[in-house]
């Protein structure tokens, strides 16, 4: 039985609820959390020769980065919550890689915030919360 | 005109001031004059034919050598074309590794340096001496140039330097140093220095003022003649903020749009193809027989080859080393995965782009055919007659506008954007050799900057013909250095070859998708 509860953060405040709600209903039901943050990554962009001989120093910076100033503070503000926490910290598109996660770990339940985005803005460049409520392996809930 | 400017030049040279435009063109002929006379014995060594023939010998080295590397590795171009394809798509790439430059990203950029101008004026002046017979040969140089390129940038990743901070400099001044001492041969130090020079020469000449020249040609052609000292400033300072300046939005717009007008390029080849299909058959019809039988053409079957195999060398760059600078920085466990990668950058550009271009050139019937003997017709300068007297990218640009006559302007664009990607890529190069040579350091990489945009300025100002000449025999002598080093390395390619085609079969390197 899958007890795993997936929740995506990206340090908003929408993101935040989600977290949240995930912890509640993680400690109500008894399940385990996996925080995931993805970082926008493809690896069909173009970059300079300077950009691409930099590459994995600005890589293990912005790792360094995401797990010091976002996953860390938050992990240790949710210590006393009696929730078994871990992180993932991944690159590439952000929906598909949640979903990739949720698979990874066989998660039972998926949650994230919702961004605000326009109507037209979804529209055109689709938006995290409507890829992922259809290709996510597990029920999503989306926190406003 | 030059004599009135020379003796102004003489009367003025006291009041620096009151003549600048003529002084100017006496500082051009002074400048001219100097490097003729002191490298004009290098020009003419690099360039020179086999006695008896017009055939450079430079251009003999490197097919010589492609083809040497071909036998050598079993003709990996067409042993591990699919498998080269499956890396850049990202089948063998861990999605551990994401973030880390991938396969796509290191092919898109070494291509955005070498698709350019040698794409379009390149082949349109191979095709207008040497007739339709010169794109057989300019293709099986390609694809022979697959090879050159496969060793080149397999051992400028297996032996770049990683720094503690973790960014990488390689290229061929490195694997002929530690590739040499590894093998305990001598020389690598000497030839690393040697290369390093000329390829400071090519970036700052064929690389650089050669570009910035083409692209203030193409620029006038469109809307008129104005001084070039105007375009030079634009683009030193465009190239100053994105070396210099670190901007690197300039920098990602170009990355963006040269691919885009590449394949733009590409398209509008393959419509104007399939407007003329029932032609296409006769096309090839006319390269077979233009290959082996010149079908008139000045120097007949040999003009065309010459021309044929010229043209690829100066277009994809096989064997100049230029590219194992541009891949050696790409992040890889296997650094014969590069080469592999790599292989394909002759393909795209000699194979699909060049030949695209004479393509056109041919069906849209720039060349002008006697009726009567179905051979062309050599003009006194034993060009082909063209429809409208065209050469170069003007050949080019008629052929295309033949049949979609805004494409001129499109071509205007993409020339100049090529232009301006080539000399980011160069600068890149440039500015390697030169912290082989003189070390790494701010200050040390801001002078070879600086002087660098200096170089454009002074390339979209001037007609300085011996400069330039002297730059793009630089460029070749990079290329007589490193295939000279890659003969003496060319057994650890195999190795490695070997060892990964093993692992490959026996399903140790696993595919992820």
């Amino acid at each position: 039985m899958a007890s795993t509860i997936v929740v995506g953060y990206d340090g908003s405040d929408s993101a935040q609820r989600a977290v949240d709600f995930a912890v509640r209903i993680a400690k109500a039901q008894g399940k385990s959390l996996v925080i995931a943050h993805v970082l926008e990554w493809s690896p069909y962009s173009f970059l300079t020769p300077d950009e691409i001989e930099e590459r994995h120093k600005r890589r293990a910076e912005e790792l360094n980065r995401a797990e010091t100033a976002l996953l860390n503070p938050l992990v240790s503000s949710l210590a006393g919550s009696g929730v078994e926490i871990t992180t993932a910290l991944k690159y590439g598109h952000i929906a598909e890689t949640l979903v990739k996660v949720a698979r990874d770990v066989e998660a039972s339940h998926v949650v994230i915030g919702r961004t605000g985005h326009s109507m037209l803005e979804s529209r055109l460049f689709g938006s995290v919360a409507g890829t992922l409520a259809q290709a996510a392996p597990a029920p999503v809930t989306i926190v406003p | 005109m030059t004599s009135i400017a020379k003796a102004a030049g003489l009367a003025v040279a006291g009041s620096v001031l009151s003549a600048a435009p003529a002084l100017a063109q006496s500082i051009d002929d002074k400048v001219n004059q100097i490097f003729a006379n002191s490298t004009g014995w290098f020009v003419s060594f690099i360039f020179s034919p086999f006695p008896g023939t017009s055939f450079p010998w430079i251009v003999m080295w490197l097919v010589v050598a492609a083809t040497v590397f071909s036998i050598y590795f079993g003709f990996v171009q067409f042993r591990t074309f699919g498998h080269a394809i499956k890396l850049v798509k990202g089948d063998y790439s861990d999605p551990n590794d994401a973030g880390e430059v991938s396969h796509f990203q290191a092919l898109a950029t070494a291509l955005s340096g070498t698709v350019g101008l040698g794409n379009i004026a390149g082949v349109a002046v191979a095709v207008g001496i040497g007739g339709p017979g010169a794109t057989f040969w300019m293709i099986l140089a390609g694809l022979l140039g697959m090879a050159s390129k496969f060793t080149e940038c397999t051992l400028g990743v297996k032996y770049r330097n990683e720094f503690s901070d973790g960014h990488v400099s390689g290229g061929p001044m490195y694997y002929m140093t530690k590739g040499f001492a590894e093998r305990g041969l001598p020389g690598g130090k000497i030839l690393a220095v040697m290369f390093s020079i000329f390829c400071i020469l090519g970036s700052l000449g064929g690389g650089n003022m050669f570009q910035a020249n083409q692209a203030h040609a193409q620029i006038t052609n469109v809307v008129g003649d104005y001084p070039g000292w105007i375009t030079g400033v634009v683009f030193a300072g465009i190239v100053f903020a994105v070396i210099v300046g670190g901007l690197k939005s300039i920098a990602k717009v170009t990355e963006k749009i040269v691919p885009f007008m590449g394949v733009l390029y590409v398209l509008t080849a393959v419509v104007i193809l399939l407007l003329n299909a029932n032609m296409i058959g006769w096309a090839f019809g006319q390269i077979f027989a233009g290959a082996f039988t010149g079908l008139g053409v000045a120097g007949g079957m040999v003009g065309a080859l010459i021309q044929g195999f010229k043209r690829a060398a100066f277009s994809n760059e096989a064997g100049v080393g230029s590219a194992a600078i541009a891949h050696s920085a790409v992040r890889t466990k296997e650094p014969i995965t590069e080469g592999f990668v790599s292989l394909l950058e002759p393909f795209i550009d000699t194979v699909v782009i060049c030949t695209m271009t004479a393509l056109v050139i041919i069906i849209t019937g720039q060349l002008m055919v006697d009726p009567e003997t179905g051979l062309y017709m050599v003009t006194e300068g034993g060009s082909i007659q063209t429809v409208d007297g065209n050469s170069g990218v003007a050949l080019t640009s008629a052929a295309f506008s033949a049949s979609f006559g805004w494409f001129k302007y499109i071509l205007a664009l993409a020339v100049i954007l090529f232009a301006f990607s080539t000399m980011i890529s160069w600068s890149y190069y440039g500015l390697k050799a030169w912290t082989y040579l003189f070390g790494e350091g701010e200050t040390k990489e801001l002078i070879f900057k600086v002087i660098f945009c200096l170089f454009v300025i002074i390339g979209a100002a001037a007609s300085l013909g011996p400069v330039i000449d002297f730059s793009d025999a630089a460029i070749f002598a990079m290329a007589v250095v490193n295939i000279f080093a890659l003969y003496f390395l060319m057994p650890v390619v195999k190795g490695e070859l070997h060892s990964y085609l093993d692992r490959l079969k026996s399903g140790k390197i696993k595919k992820y998708t």
